[in-house]
Order: structure tokens, then C-alpha cells, then sequence
């Protein structure tokens, strides 16, 4: 009676075979060896250059031969583990574990209505986050929109403040000028008490893109090299179009997608030995009649399945993203491509999967669409979890004598069990017709408006300590000034 | 008769999208003796005109088009040396001068060298800047080629902000009513287009050739 329940299987998706993923290795490092990779920074050149490289200065370019590329697979670390800003809860982005965050950086916004789009502002920046905080689905979360009304010169600095004052979930987020890093930096330390304790326990993953093909600009490379030097993760986010900017075939692209991430690997490595590196991406299928990258492509979602089989192979943390659409409105369409997505990432493994939220190629960010991705990640998650024996023998017992008069919604087996089995979902419509024109014939989008509204009227995220915000805000302030920003906008608006 | 059928030829070569071809063509009509610019007008601008009608026709999709776009090129560059040589026609001179780069902090130029090619192909004089443009260097480009469009791609949504400071600059600097300010990229809209301030914006390569056209006073 007593023996032990069988476990249940992890699903899991794999497009790709074992020699698959180790000739487009083995191409990726011949590309660097023999095309070479263009570095647009001169420390990281000098990092190459004493590792021994060929480096052609003329025209910034490193042939980065084999044995560099083993050597740093090697010293880097094949898991990170994420610690909110509490210092509570901690993540682990590696193995098969899954974790989602909201896409970024997006530089509008949905209308609630769904009637236009327009440039977000602090107010929107502060709802996103505050809602990021509310949904239990999204692990982390990102600094997703572009605030229009600070200059651009520390808009990607006040974005990871925003972020840290009104949430408490690990960041995802990135720079946009050289200069951003050390106040981001000072930021995360700041709530974590030192850099030390920073590295200690990362806060935050700073994405970090090549410019396809084969190049790492100065801004980019920069940012691998702070990062590495203060051990913040580094996620590589290779985003080859194919056809466009990377071979058309999927296997073409991937080849080079691994050749940038491992060239960028190769970067953090030299920096410092041992620094957190993400193995990630936001490639796309490019799409030969409108000219434009679909991240809702079915194409798309299958790069993104085989990066990540990629990175496994070589024992590191994957990023994907994945889960998203470009829809321009939450219609069917973007329904369909981010559950696709989310489901897909999830079978495949991918650690950090950002994309929830976004629309329109990566460009625009709904609060509705959040909170029905947020749904659609739950759903993912239960996929994740399988299915579970749960008691053995799984049936037989349950049946009275007649077995057509057993009763199951009154049987203790049903309690017992319905909540661990079931899910329940607070936007899928589920109601009977007669219901559902009841309560106004409202759609998915209307449904999710009104639990916008709801949360960010209830939720109330943990605070930080006065000192703490006052620490935060002068370090803010010390940034903006020096791009002409005399006083922070409020953010009132939104807390109310 | 030979002429003829060289001509549709060379109007074939552009259509398939063949530079090595075009190019050949190209001096084989000069060898014949042809006018070069009998040998464009005849030869090769039917063939991107058909490329342009088969790309909205939606048969064509941008690989056919860009070769089609590079087969004109070729041509060009065999035929333009000698236009100017003989500087036999004022029409030498081309339609209208586009100054075109991808905006600051911004690498990607996919969409930006595909409208590139096509003005050229369409009979513009087109100075590619390149990716990663600076506001001054688009306008001291722009005044010393006295263009008349300038422009501006991005492609991520965080270079955007950079076309609306362009615009800025360019007002500040006094010289906004000298070009037509044209924007363009996956992120931009028309409706951003008009935010800005800028002249124009088009959907996509094809679409852009037309707008120049437009722009111009001409049949698009």
C-alpha cells in the first residue's frame, strides 16, 4: 500500500540533438578564431591583448582562439542566485528553474482602453513596478519603461531607482550610457548595505548587448567589464535577425548568436575571473516583407529553445526572451504568441524569461497585458509542475462498491487534493454564457483593466527604511544634476 | 534588334536581382556604343520600376528586392563614371540629394541600407553615413552637399529620443526649413513622425522612394 510514489517527469522540449549543439559550438568558436569579433573598447582590448589574442588595432578586431574560450567556460559560474532587496527570498537562475520578468526597455505605453500609445512618465514607471510587485508569477522585476519626462542622459539610472523604491523583486535591467554604471551600482549597494554585500548577494542582472554580427560596442563592453569587476551578472543578450543581421537559416543564426555570447563571456571572464554571466538573448526571425523582427514568431520562439539548449550545454544560467508579442493591442494574437512563448520557454528551461508585458517588437509595455501574462505564467508554472501520482494506488480506493455511485465532489479525496491538482485562473472567462453577459459581456482586456485598477489601489509594496530612501534619492539626485535635472519629478501621483 | 534585346536584358538582369550581370550588361552596351543614359533610362530603370511594382504587388519580398536594388547599383557604378565623362546630359544630375544615417547610440542599419539602395537605385544621390550618427555630423553633412532630405533611422526604442533631438538641434541652428527631415525605423510611427515634427516618415524602402517622390512634387 505504502510504496513510494512514482516522481513526476519535469516536461521538457529539445529541439536540438547533442552533435546539433556541438558543431554549432564548435562553429561559433571557429568564427572567433577566424573571423574574429570587433571590440569597441579599449580595456577590454588591453584585457585581450594580455591574454595573449591577436588583436588587429587598426580595426578593433580580436581573434579569440580556442583555448581562451574553454578556459573562461570554466571559471564561470553555471548558476547565480538572485536576492531580493530585502535580503529574504532568494532565486536560483540556473538548472531547470524558470523565472519570469516583464520585457524591457519600452518606450511607450498601452492605454488602458487600448485606445493609443504614448510616452510613459514617472507615474506610469512607478504603477508598473508597483503592479510587478503584486503578481506572484513575475520572480523579478524589470526596469521596463523609458520615463519621458526625466533627460535621457540618467533616464536609464532613474528607472532602477524607481524600481528599488517601490519594489522589493530582484532587477533586470541594463545601461544606456557608460557613465550610468556607477550610480546604478551605488544604487543596488546602497539598499544592500556595500558592494561587498552586493556581490555577495546580487540585487540586480545588468543585460548587455553585441551589435550583430560580431561586435561588442563600447557601451556594451563597458558594462560587461563594471559589472564583472563588481561580480553583478551580466546577461548577454545576442539578438542576430535572421537574414538581416545573421545567417537566414536557424541554425546559421544560432552559430553566431553562441559566437557573440562567448565572446562576451570571454570579456567578463578577463575582467574578472568567476563573474556571474547569463547565457541570453533576444534573437528574432526577421520578417522578409515588412522588414520588422516578430518576437511573436513561431521562428522566433524556436532560436530562442535551441540558445537556451546551447547554454546548458555549456553549464550556464540561461535568459530568454520570450513570452511576449506584437500585437498592438491585447487581442487574440497577443494572447496567442505570449502563451505560446511562455509555455515553450518553459519546457526548454530558460532560467530568466523576460517579455511580460511588451508588445510591438519589444517597444511597448501594457499594464493589462502584464497582469494577463502574469495568468499566463501561472499556467506555465502548473504546466512545469507535471503530473503528480499523488497516492498509490492513484484511483482504485476511491470507488464505492457501485462504482457508478461514487460521489466525487463529496469525496475527502476531492478535497484534499483540488487545489494541488487545479488552478484558477482570475481572467480567464470561465462563466457560463448566461453569466458572462451578466456581468457585461467584457473581455479579457476590459477584465484585466479593472484588475489593474484593483491591485494598485490594494497592493502596498514593503517600504524601505527613511535612511534608505533619503540614501537612494541623493544618489539620484547627485546623477540627475549632472544631466541637468534640478529636482526628481514626483511620484506622488501614482501612490495614491 | 541586338539593342533591343540587350535592353530587355539588362531590364531582366535588375528585375532577377543580378549585379555581376547588370554590370557586364552595362559595358556591353557602352561597347555598342550606346548612350549611358539611354542604357539607364531603357535598360535598367524599367527593371527596378518592375521590382518596385512586384515588390506592392506583394510577389517580391526584401531579399528579391535589395538584389534587385544591387543589380542597379552595379549598373550604376559602371554608368555613372561615364555620364560624367561626358557630362553630355544636365538630367545627369540626379533626382535629389539624401543625406542618410542611423541616429546616435543606435548600430543597426539593416533598414536604413535598404532605403539607401533604393533611392539610389531610383535615380537619388544618396550620402550613406552610416550607423551611430552624431546631430552634427548629419548636418554639417547635409550643408556641405546642400541636401534636400535628411535621413534619420533607428531602430531601437531607446535611440528614438535621438531623431526628436536632431529636429531640436536643427531648429536651433536655424536651418530646419532648408531640408526635409524624413524618419524611419521599427519603433517609429507616423504618429511619432508628427510628434517631432519631422517631414515625413514611411512604412517601409518602397515606400520611402515614393515619399521622396511625393515630397518632390513628383509622380510618386
Amino acid at each position: 500500500m505504502n510504496a513510494p510514489l512514482l516522481s513526476a517527469l519535469r516536461p521538457k522540449v529539445e529541439l536540438l540533438s547533442r552533435p546539433f549543439i556541438e558543431q554549432i559550438i564548435d562553429e561559433a568558436i571557429v568564427l572567433l578564431e577566424v573571423h574574429g569579433v570587433l571590440v569597441e573598447n579599449e580595456d577590454a582590448l588591453k584585457l585581450f591583448r594580455d591574454a595573449g589574442q591577436d588583436v588587429e588595432s587598426s580595426r578593433e578586431r580580436v581573434f579569440i582562439k580556442r583555448e581562451l574560450v574553454e578556459q573562461c567556460l570554466r571559471t564561470a559560474p553555471s548558476s547565480v542566485t538572485l536576492v531580493d532587496r530585502q535580503g529574504r527570498e532568494s532565486r536560483f537562475v540556473g538548472g531547470d528553474e524558470v523565472h519570469f520578468d516583464p520585457g524591457s526597455a519600452a518606450v511607450t505605453i498601452l492605454e488602458s482602453d487600448g485606445s493609443k500609445i504614448r510616452r510613459p512618465e514617472t507615474s506610469d514607471l512607478v504603477r508598473f513596478v508597483r503592479l510587478t510587485d503584486a503578481l506572484p508569477h513575475l520572480h523579478f522585476q524589470s526596469t521596463g519603461l523609458v520615463s519621458g519626462d526625466v533627460p535621457e542622459a540618467v533616464a536609464d539610472v532613474y528607472r532602477l531607482y524607481i524600481g528599488l523604491l517601490h519594489s522589493t523583486k530582484p532587477v533586470v535591467t541594463g545601461t544606456f550610457r557608460v557613465e550610468s554604471f556607477a550610480p546604478m551600482r551605488d544604487l543596488l549597494a546602497a539598499v544592500r548595505g556595500g558592494e561587498n554585500a552586493l556581490a555577495e548577494k546580487p540585487l540586480a542582472v545588468f543585460d548587455a548587448c553585441p551589435s550583430p554580427p560580431l561586435k561588442w560596442s563600447r557601451l556594451t563592453c563597458q558594462s560587461l567589464l563594471d559589472c564583472s569587476r563588481a561580480m553583478i551578472p551580466s546577461e548577454l543578450i545576442s539578438m542576430g535577425m535572421t537574414g538581416a543581421t545573421s545567417p537566414v537559416t536557424l541554425s546559421g543564426t544560432l552559430v553566431q548568436h553562441t559566437a557573440e555570447n562567448l565572446a562576451g563571456l570571454v570579456i567578463c571572464q578577463l575582467a574578472r575571473p568567476g563573474a556571474p554571466v547569463i547565457f541570453g538573448g533576444s534573437p528574432s526571425s526577421f520578417d522578409m516583407r515588412k522588414g520588422t523582427t516578430p518576437m511573436g514568431a513561431m521562428e522566433t520562439m524556436m532560436i530562442d529553445v535551441c540558445s537556451a539548449q546551447v547554454g546548458k550545454h555549456l553549464r550556464l544560467p540561461t535568459h530568454a526572451y520570450m513570452g511576449l508579442s506584437d500585437a498592438k493591442v491585447n487581442d487574440t494574437q497577443a494572447g496567442l504568441e505570449t502563451g505560446l512563448g511562455a509555455v515553450l520557454a518553459s519546457l526548454a528551461g530558460i532560467n530568466v524569461v523576460s517579455g511580460a508585458g511588451m508588445m510591438n517588437f519589444e517597444s511597448c509595455q501594457s499594464l493589462e497585458k502584464l497582469v494577463i501574462d502574469d495568468e499566463i505564467c501561472g499556467m506555465a508554472y502548473r504546466l512545469l509542475r507535471g503530473v503528480a501520482q499523488r497516492e498509490n494506488p492513484m484511483a482504485v480506493p476511491l470507488y464505492d462498491a457501485v462504482a457508478s455511485n461514487t460521489n466525487f465532489l463529496a469525496h475527502p479525496h476531492t478535497r484534499k487534493w483540488y487545489k494541488q491538482e487545479h488552478s484558477f485562473p482570475s481572467l480567464a472567462d470561465r462563466d457560463t454564457y448566461d453569466a458572462w453577459v451578466e456581468l457585461g459581456k467584457k473581455t479579457m482586456a476590459e477584465r484585466a483593466a479593472e484588475k489593474v485598477k484593483r491591485i494598485l489601489k490594494e497592493h502596498q509594496p514593503e517600504l524601505l527604511p527613511d535612511d534608505e530612501v533619503r540614501a537612494l534619492r541623493d544618489i539620484m539626485a547627485r546623477a540627475g544634476r549632472k544631466a541637468g535635472l534640478t529636482s526628481l519629478p514626483s511620484d506622488r501621483r501614482a501612490e495614491k | 534588334m541586338e539593342r533591343d534585346e540587350l535592353l530587355s536584358k539588362m531590364t531582366d538582369a535588375v528585375i532577377n536581382g543580378l549585379p555581376a550581370d547588370a554590370g557586364e550588361l552595362a559595358r556591353r552596351g557602352l561597347r555598342l556604343g550606346l548612350e549611358p543614359t539611354d542604357i539607364i533610362d531603357r535598360g535598367f530603370v524599367p527593371g527596378i520600376r518592375r521590382a518596385g511594382e512586384l515588390w506592392e504587388s506583394g510577389d517580391y519580398f526584401l531579399p528579391e528586392l535589395v538584389s534587385s536594388a544591387e543589380a542597379m547599383k552595379a549598373a550604376m557604378a559602371v554608368l555613372q563614371p561615364e555620364i560624367e565623362k561626358s557630362g553630355s546630359r544636365n538630367e545627369g544630375r540626379s533626382l535629389a540629394r539624401v543625406v542618410i544615417g542611423t541616429v546616435e547610440g543606435d548600430i543597426h542599419d539593416i533598414g536604413k541600407n535598404l532605403v539607401a539602395a533604393l533611392l539610389s537605385a531610383n535615380g537619388f544621390e544618396v550620402h550613406d553615413l552610416g550607423a551611430n550618427v552624431s546631430p552634427e555630423r548629419f548636418l554639417d553633412k547635409a550643408l556641405e552637399v546642400d541636401a534636400d532630405f535628411i535621413g534619420l533611422s533607428t531602430l531601437l526604442t531607446t535611440t528614438m529620443l535621438s531623431q526628436r533631438r536632431f529636429l531640436e538641434r536643427l531648429k536651433e541652428t536655424g536651418h530646419r526649413s532648408r531640408f526635409k527631415v524624413l524618419v524611419g525605423g521599427a519603433p517609429v510611427t507616423g504618429q511619432w513622425a508628427a510628434d517631432i515634427g519631422a517631414d515625413g516618415f514611411a512604412e517601409n524602402a518602397v515606400a520611402a522612394v515614393g515619399l521622396c517622390r511625393k515630397l518632390l512634387g513628383e509622380r510618386p
